[in-house]
């Protein structure tokens, strides 16, 4: 473990939280990033349960991935396998969010189980054995990713709770003007490009 | 796609080629694949029904049960957001086993039942609209253009195009606040229909006049009217308004019937519909 080995963690870390961010740049996992951020604190409550599957799917899925599916030449499982752990994955945490915290489960709702679909979380463990992370590399893009998910949906939300109150044209109100906010930001995260 | 190429997809990996047409299919990869999937599948399926088991919450089996007795209308009736929200609140103690107004007290008994509690055999209610003015009897003093909507009519003042104050505008937001298709707007004047109403209390929380009130479903004598103004003004507006003469109240036997700010009202309790008020009522607005 040389300096070398953490400088490449750093880059891959601020790439997958910043540069690429998974929502802003990559588009993935709009779903739940427009579906629940109208509340800071629900918000918040979903970024921290994709931190969580996200983390754990991507160690899960590189275990699996370097000492299953490689060894045994069945690369091409690695879609229908990923799928399957990533249920498994959402399954606990809702049963573990449904016994801990009764109110996030029903401020969650149907968008907790929908983690499930939620691309971001597929796309990261498939960007992982698409550039050959290794275990630590995989563990620290997969927690980076969801922590830039966070980080997107907390200040979308932030944005519109403040927007609630405003005057806005009767025909951008809801959706409308949520994704001319989520644009402007994305535009804003443009600015992040030249940093690696 | 040849039945060659077929074959090497489902193998994963190039089969060294025979001649013509290959069918030899690569069986070890495909067993591999098949026990490799199913055998994540198990591992995680058993992990799951584990963790299930560690992190169970009890449901609380009265709830289910009181659910299951609600009317599942999810009229919002009760004052919770629905009969799951009901249900909830009568397991845990927080509201009463006879909070549903649509059920039947037989019902109540029943939730009581579930609960271990008992209630008390509630007479079974129905709203009334105190109002009879329908067009041919009701004056018009002006011509209303706005939404036809009685809340955001009451806002702008006056009452529609009616002249009495107090009476029913007929735009209907009782019928739409009703899901059970229990009021209807007929000639101007909302009437409930007695059979279909539930007494969820939606439409007298609706009507901006509060001229719809519960009355029990024996009743068969009802004042028509909620003017309170002085009889010489509500004869101005209204021909079967309540004038506040006190006849009513000369002719009941049972001290069932009073007039206060000039109109008549029944105490429910004491009435007998004997329909004595209802002979000597000069307007006829007292009604059977």
């Amino acid at each position: 473990m040389n300096s070398q080995y953490f400088v490449n963690l750093l880059i891959i870390a601020i790439s997958a939280a910043f540069i690429n961010n998974v929502v802003l740049s990559q588009f993935l996992g709009i779903c739940s990033f427009l579906g629940i951020s109208n509340k800071i604190k629900t918000a918040s409550g979903m970024g921290f349960a994709v931190i969580f599957v996200i983390t754990l799917s991507s160690i899960i899925c590189s275990l699996i991935y370097d000492f299953i599916l490689l060894p045994m030449d069945l690369e091409y499982l690695k879609t229908i396998v990923f799928i399957i752990i990533i249920a498994a994955l959402v399954q606990l945490v809702e049963m573990v969010i449904k016994k801990y915290s009764p109110a996030l489960y029903d401020a969650l709702g149907v968008y907790l189980p929908l983690i499930t679909t939620n691309c971001a979380v597929l796309g990261v463990a498939l960007i992982n054995v698409e550039n050959g992370f290794d275990i630590v590399e995989s563990i620290v893009n997969g927690f980076a990713t969801a922590a830039g998910f966070l980080v997107a949906i907390v200040v979308l939300a932030g944005i519109r709770e403040r927007m609630e109150h405003n005057d806005i044209t009767v025909s951008f109100r809801g959706f409308p003007i949520t994704l001319v906010t989520a644009t402007l930001m994305a535009m804003a995260f443009y600015g992040f490009a030249g940093l690696v | 796609m040849s039945v060659l190429n077929w074959n090497i997809l489902i193998a994963g990996k190039v089969l060294p080629q025979v001649s013509g047409l290959v069918l030899a299919v690569n069986v070890y990869d495909i067993l591999l694949a098949t026990l490799v999937v199913s055998a994540i599948g198990l591992l995680i399926g058993l992990f799951l029904g584990v963790a299930s088991k560690k992190l169970e919450v009890p449901v609380d089996e009265k709830e289910a049960k009181v659910r299951e007795l609600l009317p599942g209308a999810n009229c919002g009736g009760c004052g919770y957001a629905g009969c799951d929200a009901c249900a909830k609140a009568i397991a845990i103690g927080e509201a009463a086993a006879d909070v549903c107004p649509v059920a039947s007290s037989d019902v109540h008994v029943e939730i009581a039942e579930v609960m271990g509690s008992s209630v008390e055999a509630s007479e079974r209610q129905v709203a009334y609209v105190d109002c009879v003015g329908t067009c041919d009897k009701a004056k018009i003093n002006s011509t209303y253009y706005g939404p036809k909507d009685c809340k955001l009519a009451s806002g702008i003042g006056g009452n529609g195009s009616k002249a009495c104050n107090y009476g029913c505008m007929g735009f209907g937001s009782c019928v739409k606040v009703c899901a059970f298709d229990a009021i209807h707007v007929v000639d101007g004047v909302a009437v409930v229909d007695k059979e279909k109403c539930t007494a969820c209390g939606m439409c007298v929380a609706e009507c901006p006049n509060n001229i719809i009130e519960m009355v029990p479903y024996k009743s068969k004598v009802f004042v028509a009217c909620s003017s309170t103004d002085k009889g010489k003004d509500v004869k101005k507006v209204c021909s079967i308004g309540c004038i506040g003469c006190k006849l009513c109240e000369k002719a009941c036997e049972y001290d069932a019937i009073h007039v206060n700010d000039n109109l008549a009202k029944i105490d429910y309790d004491k009435c007998t519909n004997c329909g004595a008020c209802v002979k000597v009522c000069p307007v006829k607005v007292i009604q059977e």
